[in-house]
């Protein structure tokens, strides 16, 4: 197994990071690069970074680590490594919420109100999985009541689609669904920040539970594990970090379920050990994506969620690829 | 000396009742093979004693205390269970299988020298050590059998409860397997394996639990319990014993009623 020490892993990723932090503020239609970003007499150059550019890399920067851990996460409770952290229905319901706010043409007027609804759906969608697979710890039942959520949030922004008001609402409602991180401000930070950052902490306690879920569920209980615990932990983890992180920037596929995929190998397959990088290598991936949507030479600028699912169809191509060759 | 009782256990999967009122004690430094036709209950009966399975009447007690009352942590420290179709996720290696062991023992801290140590000596208990660093996903049945033996020997539990733990196993492993489990006797573990080979059974055990039905059919030392009046009400075969070079041998002759 091509295992390599963990801290070389740890730090090869956050080398990563720090360059793309740097081209993050560099790229754009306008190109600063690093050498002018103070002293400048230029005011119209230092705005664009400290007060566009800088709270948007934040936040790429945030929403990876949320979607790079949870789906880690997901992927080690459910022993699949083609799940994502929206199989549990938390990143639909926030979306959902926030789709009911523009349905309602509420955000325009206070804007604030976008990210609370999806918050609200998401805190909900949380609330109602738990209710929904009750007090056993399978993982099988958690999963079926995530597919209830998902099920139910897509009725439900489709419905909101067929009820617009004004096809100025449907426009604004797909435009969202469209996760991007274009025209983002200090203050989607602020909102995002916490909810991902105890997200996040919360699913860093589950290393040893999903290490001993590669027992399966029978194994992973004679080692102690309580399940129902891990579930409520997972469920508040995933749960707030997803949900912030649709709230702030719409629907971004592909992230959580890619990451955990490419990592596994270096952290010798163990699901404890891949939290961390995985959480390092969603922001290194979102930053990269949403650099490149950037210095994309097109009039209207391309959606990150759009051109993360135009990268992710040759991914699976190649791993397609190569799991025939080794059956073969 | 350590203690597990269960009483009355009933244990039914719908309408089908799998363990009928069975109360059963065990004392620790003894190998007891529990034997049985196929839906006996024994693999239910493990899972109960084991504290991974709360019966639907009757409780078990572990040195005086209930075992579904038992935190996860402490009941895990006290009872091995090396599951019986072991579903192993990921390609992880033998090594890092087996310190799964440990768990109990170590809560949220990492594994120091002293664990390692102990994982070291439980791949040497079981013979893994030739292949510690392969990923588990590409052991042979057996391989895997060891290992996920090796793995519940690392917790350093009080009672190992095994489920078919030869299965799989060439004789040569099945002899080795009966002596591990004589060995931890010796060091004061109860061992309670399920068996469905009967000659293993004579030879290991140093008691033998015959069910059928969810009842308790025998329950003796092995040559009593495996009689042939037994044997034919649990199986429904005619059997013979007769002196082998190695202790006595069940010899089936054939099917009856």
């Amino acid at each position: 197994m091509r295992t390599i020490p963990r801290a070389l892993l740890i730090g090869g990723l956050l080398v990563l990071l720090v360059l793309l932090v740097l081209a993050s503020l560099s790229a754009g239609k306008v190109w600063i690069p690093w050498s002018d970003w103070f002293g400048a007499a230029d005011d119209m150059r230092s705005m664009i970074i400290f007060d566009l550019r800088l709270p948007r890399t934040v936040l790429g920067i945030i929403v990876g680590v949320g979607l790079g851990i949870s789906g880690a996460a997901m992927q080690g409770y459910t022993r699949n490594p083609l799940a994502d952290p929206g199989i549990l229905g938390v990143s639909s319901m926030a979306a959902f919420g926030a789709v009911a706010t523009l349905y309602l043409g509420a955000a325009s007027s206070m804007p604030w109100l976008l990210p609370a609804g999806a918050m609200i759906g998401a805190v909900g969608g949380i609330a109602m999985l738990l209710v929904l697979s009750g007090a056993t710890s399978s993982v099988l039942t958690f999963i079926l009541a995530g597919m209830i959520l998902n099920t139910v949030a897509t009725a439900g922004v489709s419905l909101a689609l067929n009820l617009a008001p004004t096809p100025w609402a449907v426009n604004e409602i797909i435009h969202w669904l469209l996760g991007s991180l274009a025209d983002r401000s200090v203050d989607e930070v602020r909102m995002a920040l916490p909810f991902v950052l105890i997200g996040s902490a919360l699913v860093l306690t589950l290393a040893r539970p999903l290490d001993a879920l590669t027992l399966g569920e029978t194994g992973a209980r004679s080692l102690g594990i309580d399940l129902t615990r891990t579930r409520w932990i997972l469920a508040f983890g995933v749960g707030l970090a997803v949900g912030a992180s649709v709230a702030v920037t719409g629907m971004i596929g592909f992230v959580g379920l890619v990451t955990p995929h490419l990592l596994r190998p270096f952290v010798s397959a163990r699901p404890g050990a891949l939290l961390v990088p995985s959480a390092l290598a969603g922001a290194v991936i979102v930053l990269a994506g949403d650099v490149i949507v950037r210095i994309l030479p097109s009039t209207v600028e391309l959606k990150l969620s759009v051109a993360m699912a135009a990268v992710g169809a040759p991914f699976f191509l190649a791993l397609l690829i190569n799991l025939r060759r080794k059956a073969a | 000396m350590s203690q597990l009782i269960a009483t009355h256990l009933g244990v039914s999967f719908g309408e089908k009742t799998v363990l009928d009122g069975l109360s059963v004690s065990f004392d620790a430094a003894q190998v007891t093979a529990v034997v049985g036709p196929n839906g006996a209950g024994k693999s239910t009966l493990l899972m109960a004693l084991a504290g991974l399975r709360a019966p639907d009447r009757g409780h078990v007690s572990v040195d005086g205390a209930d075992i579904y009352s038992l935190p996860a942590r402490d009941r895990a420290q006290r009872m091995g269970f090396p599951a019986q179709t072991p579903e192993i996720a990921w390609g992880v290696d033998v090594r890092t299988l087996v310190g799964l062991g440990r768990t109990p023992r170590i809560g949220s801290r990492g594994l120091t020298a002293a664990d390692d140590e102990i994982v070291t000596q439980a791949l040497a208990a079981t013979d893994v050590t030739a292949f510690a660093d392969r990923n588990v996903l590409t052991l042979s049945g057996g391989e895997r059998g060891r290992a996920l033996i090796a793995r519940a020997l690392a917790g350093e539990p009080k009672w190992l409860l095994a489920d078919e733990p030869l299965t799989g196993l060439d004789p040569g492993f099945q002899l080795d397997i009966a002596s591990l489990f004589r060995g931890m006797t010796a060091r004061g573990c109860g061992v309670i394996v399920t068996l469905h080979d009967l000659h293993m059974a004579l030879r290991m055990a140093d008691r033998v639990l015959v069910l059928g039905e969810g009842r308790v059919l025998a329950d003796g030392a092995p040559q009593e319990a495996l009689s042939p009046e037994t044997l034919m009400r649990a199986y429904g075969v005619e059997a013979r014993t007769w002196p082998g070079a190695a202790g006595p041998v069940i010899e089936i002759v054939g099917r009856r009623g």
